[in-house]
């Protein structure tokens, strides 16, 4: 920023040949080229330089509606991310890279992407855990939107077909009296609770790309969370239940394991989607 | 879900080099099942035979297990049973919820099970042939 002066001076003295416009651009112009005296510099500087292929599409530009990789490379550093790298090269090379993220440290769930063939979060993944050239794709199975933006409309759809929230049967009398639950049942339901709606899973299932219907590994979580919650009560839990086993519910699983491999969050997506088939088997057996 | 434009190889079988544990054992499982659904029906030809007697149903077979191809088949028969078999168990015990963070090593282990069984049949399906 200590060029900021010098250029105000140099404005002053073409005021009256220079339209604003081509101030303007003229301003641009030094500051793409400071940019990439600065990116050289970097790359010099740096003891490792890496290289990211990352997916471009942009139905609203002309030109850009053809889906394409760019190449862009990047100075390495020790602890490095996926998304530190893609944060670089949209910061250094091409202000038009699009990509979500918001909180840089695997809460938000806004940067699942599609790395080296993997659906992952770009700020929980090391750079230096990756070969190169990093491939760098929107989620599979999603409408791209732009870039590396999905669609998740679906996604979310999906999400609110669970009824995602605490509705118990009974509430207590006193009116700001706790609910409480027990440490066990609260352990019982731990994982499921840790979901971030990355939309990863999902993204990895074989069967939830080719059903549309299916509810999805993170939706089914959910609906795990709150039907294995001890504090609903049997009303809510039928309910909930019915919701699960329908056609499009737990049953179109089919094991893959897909979903658990790729959630960020480690949660045992498979192993609820099974205890919800059992779930739903004891409801409907009937001896008599 | 519907693409608004062909994403090349993003989702299709052409990434078979990534795919994981879980995922072979869905797609070999399958495989496995729909041959053993088409091995019944020759299965049920070649019985059949016995409806026109025990001498035809006899050189039937005896024809048929003079083939060298036949015997190499018959291997390929029990490798596809044996592990759909297997992976079966495996199945069954991820459905009753137990070892589901064990399920690729059950995996590996119904493919090196399957393959010794098959090595060590080799010499009775292949005997008066090579031996």
């Amino acid at each position: 920023m200590s060029t900021q002066i010098e250029t105000k001076e140099t404005e002053d003295e073409e005021i009256e040949e220079q339209s604003p416009g081509e101030r303007r651009r003229e301003i641009k112009r030094q500051r793409a080229e400071n940019r990439a005296k600065r990116v050289e510099a970097e790359l010099d500087e740096a003891e490792q330089t890496r290289r990211l292929k990352v997916f471009r599409y942009d139905p609203e530009v002309e030109g850009k509606e053809e889906p394409r990789f760019d190449d862009f490379i990047v100075p390495f550093h020790k602890g490095m991310t996926i998304l530190d790298a893609l944060i670089y090269a949209r910061d250094h090379y091409d202000s038009s890279l699009t990509f979500r993220h918001s909180c840089r440290q695997a809460v938000c769930g806004s940067d699942a992407l599609f790395i080296n063939g993997k659906q992952r979060l770009g700020c929980k993944t090391q750079v230096g855990d990756l070969e190169d050239p990093i491939r760098i794709e929107p989620l599979p199975h999603q409408d791209v939107v732009k870039d590396l933006v999905v669609d998740m409309e679906h996604f979310y759809d999906q999400m609110h077909a669970v009824e995602p929230f605490f509705d118990p049967d009974e509430t207590p009398d006193g009116e700001l009296e706790e609910q409480r639950q027990t440490p066990e049942n609260r352990e019982y339901v731990k994982m499921a609770t840790r979901c971030i709606w990355c939309g990863a899973c999902m993204s990895s299932c074989n069967i939830a790309a080719g059903d549309n219907e299916y509810l999805g590994p993170a939706a089914i979580n959910k609906a795990y969370r709150f039907a294995m919650d001890e504090r609903e009560g049997e009303n809510r839990k039928q309910e909930r239940l019915r919701i699960i086993e329908q056609e499009h519910g737990v049953w179109r699983c089919q094991t893959q394991f897909s979903c658990t491999e790729v959630c960020p969050k480690d949660i045992p997506l498979t192993e609820h989607i099974q205890e919800l088939k059992r779930e739903a088997v004891k409801n409907n057996l009937k001896f008599w | 879900m519907s693409q608004a434009y062909d994403r090349g190889t993003v989702e299709d079988f052409g990434r078979w080099r990534e795919f994981s544990a879980g995922m072979w054992a869905w797609i070999f499982h399958k495989f496995t099942g729909w041959v053993l659904v088409g091995y019944l029906f020759t299965h049920i030809a070649v019985l059949s035979t016995a409806t026109g007697g025990a001498e035809l149903y006899t050189g039937t077979l005896q024809g048929l297990e003079a083939l060298l191809v036949v015997r190499f088949l018959e291997i390929g028969l029990l490798a596809v049973a044996v592990f759909h078999i297997l992976n079966g168990i495996r199945l069954l015990f991820v459905d009753l919820g137990f070892g589901l963070d064990q399920q690729d090593r059950s995996f590996y282990a119904s493919l090196v099970l399957t393959g010794a069984i098959v090595v060590a049949s080799v010499p009775t399906f292949l005997g008066g042939k090579f031996l």
